[in-house]
């Protein structure tokens, strides 16, 4: 009979407190893999996105703001700018491809943009069926609206003003499913495109008279790629100091999103590392406990002929166990967890998904592995250094 | 042969106990007998290799134990000291039988199963191997310490205080156990007691001043 199998039976005649501990250990993983597996699949959304897209131009208001509404459609967009003035920054030398996007109308949540075929150069979108946006009221969806809103080619539905909600309604033009983006794993599959005259159109009928069709037409922001490293330093500049208009660089925008999002996981982490140092204590005065319960059982061990190592293994053995099941169990809880936030989550733009592993979670295991010995070698050490003949001849 | 020369072991700021030099023959059946406090744990500790003792040696089938290695002395005590202590004191998360088997694997010895039943057999409690130490009597239980300590063939076998906590029933099947084993196992038994029910059965005897 190994040591191993003498420890595992011992774990196994006091379930209850090794439930406890396992549970302990399991909960601290869990939480530290799902916040290990939500920060890479945010960072890697925030950058997957914005991939392509070096700058976005538009009202002057929160840089953050016009990068959320404009690249990750979450927030709200900062208010319209001139088509004219866009229209020019557009033609300037320092600028290789400017997407212009006009929001404001959403269908069940999902907003429709006003955007034209550098959209699809920009994005490097493919289709999975029918074609491109082409005239007025012709969408393009994205694979995801598809599958959730059941839509196919040659279906139609209305629009609703704002970004969310559907109380008001656009009567008047109705949409027709024109083409399906194939799955592009990015923003876009949960979007429907069409052209921005549609999203002109929409506003301009007779009972929508708060818009003024008068006013000059207008635009909510503009993508820009530059066209050399040069322009980088010299088109914000410009943007910012000689127009009405502000420009936002995504890749800064998103890298100071995550540090604010990365105050909140600091703080969970710590949560977590909190929790796991009192299941490291945990385990450690369990073993100790059991120990002096156990020293009696460990000197005659002794006298069977176990040696002093034999008997070190089977303490650190049994530590070892407890935390391995404990963190084995917190990752595939953290996995489970993660895939049941993902499936609650309202905002498709950001789910998230607990199917995937990654190399960074060896870390977990590594750390489980080193609290169950952290908590366990103290307690091995005395079963090693016991003076069995002080222990028998207590009886 | 067991012989003990010029024994003597004093814990700190106590006084010195001396032993009486002791020859025991191969399967010869030994009384240690001594009032309590006279020493006879001691030097059951120091004749089982639990205890060095400060001066003298110890010698088992021509080897001085506390010359050995302490992993060495574990391994020797495993192959050829079988001990039965006043209260059973098996693993509790073991069965009966895995009890035995650990002593086995202990004295890095194979598993025998065999062996395991034809131990238990011999003690009467065959039926109750898969049994866990809670579920069995005081006096089942004292079997199986005894089936323990003889499971891997010892040279010696030592008894301390085995009966002292059973009563008259138990003590003297108890006893009749632990000759009739150490006569089956061609082990010299030592049995060190301070009870008057077991004194008749023996020939030899072992007197602590």
């Amino acid at each position: 009979m190994s040591p191993l199998k003498i420890s595992w039976k011992s774990l196994w005649s006091k379930p209850l407190s090794s439930a406890l501990n396992i549970l302990l250990i399991a909960f601290g993983t869990g939480i530290l893999t799902i916040l290990l597996l939500a920060s890479k699949q945010i960072s890697d959304k925030l950058e997957n996105n914005s991939k392509d897209i070096d700058l976005v131009v538009g009202a002057k208001g929160s840089p953050l703001q016009l990068i959320l509404s404009s690249i990750y459609y979450i927030d709200f967009p900062t208010g319209n700018i001139p088509l004219k003035e866009a229209t020019e920054l557009a033609h300037n030398p320092l600028v290789k491809k400017a997407v212009p996007l006009a929001l404001g109308d959403n269908y069940n949540g999902i907003r429709i943009v006003g955007t034209d075929s550098n959209f699809v150069g920009i994005y490097k979108l493919t289709l999975s069926e029918g074609k491109f946006w082409h005239d007025d009221f012709e969408t393009t969806i994205g694979s995801t609206v598809a599958a959730t809103q059941k839509l196919n080619i040659g279906d139609t539905f209305y629009g609703a003003h704002g970004l969310t909600g559907s109380t008001d309604v656009h009567k008047d033009h109705q949409y027709r499913v024109a083409g399906i983006l194939a799955p592009q794993g990015n923003v876009t599959d949960n979007l429907i495109l069409t052209n921005i005259s549609s999203i002109w159109g929409m506003h301009e009928e007779p009972g929508e008279r708060e818009h003024h069709h008068e006013e000059p037409r207008e635009l909510t922001s503009l993508l820009i790629q530059y066209r050399s490293p040069m322009s980088v330093v010299l088109f914000p500049r410009m943007v910012n100091e000689s127009t009405n208009m502000q420009a936002a660089s995504p890749a800064q925008e998103s890298t100071r999103l995550f540090s604010l999002i990365g105050v909140g996981i600091d703080t969970l982490q710590w949560f977590a590392v909190l929790i796991m140092l009192i299941a490291a204590i945990s385990v450690f005065v369990n073993l100790y406990n059991s120990l002096k319960e156990r020293n009696y059982d460990l000197a005659i061990m002794r006298t069977l002929g176990a040696s002093r190592s034999k008997l070190f293994v089977i303490v650190i053995a049994e530590g070892i166990m407890l935390t391995l099941a404990g963190t084995l169990a917190g990752i595939a809880l953290g996995h489970l967890a993660l895939q049941f936030i993902g499936s609650y989550q309202e905002s498709s733009q950001a789910r998230l998904s607990g199917l995937v592993l990654l190399w960074d979670e060896i870390y977990l295991f590594a750390a489980g592995l080193a609290i169950g010995i952290f908590a366990s070698v103290i307690p091995g050490i005395q079963a090693y250094r016991s003076n069995i003949s002080k222990i028998l001849s207590k009886n | 042969m067991i012989s003990l020369k010029s024994v003597s072991h004093s814990y700190s700021n106590q006084h010195r106990i001396g032993f009486k030099d002791w020859q025991i023959k191969d399967g010869e059946q030994w009384l240690l007998l001594g009032a309590s406090g006279s020493g006879k744990t001691t030097l059951l500790h120091i004749l089982t290799g639990i205890l060095k003792p400060e001066q003298g040696d110890v010698m088992i089938n021509e080897t001085a134990i506390y010359g050995l290695s302490s992993k060495k002395l574990d391994q020797f005590r495993g192959r050829n000291i079988g001990i039965i202590f006043q209260r059973p004191h098996l693993i509790k998360s073991l069965t009966i039988s895995e009890n035995l088997v650990m002593a086995q694997s202990f004295a890095k010895l194979p598993t025998d199963l065999v062996r395991v039943n034809e131990v238990l057999t011999s003690l009467g409690i065959a039926d109750k191997k898969n049994a866990y130490p809670s579920e069995l009597s005081q006096g089942q239980l004292q079997r199986v310490s005894i089936a323990r300590a003889v499971i891997n063939k010892p040279a010696l076998l030592i008894a301390d205080e085995p009966t002292s906590s059973l009563d008259d029933q138990n003590a003297a099947a108890v006893l009749s156990l632990l000759m009739e084993q150490s006569g089956l196992n061609q082990a010299t038994l030592v049995v060190a007691t301070h009870d008057k029910r077991v004194k008749d059965a023996f020939t030899n005897t072992y007197e602590l001043s």
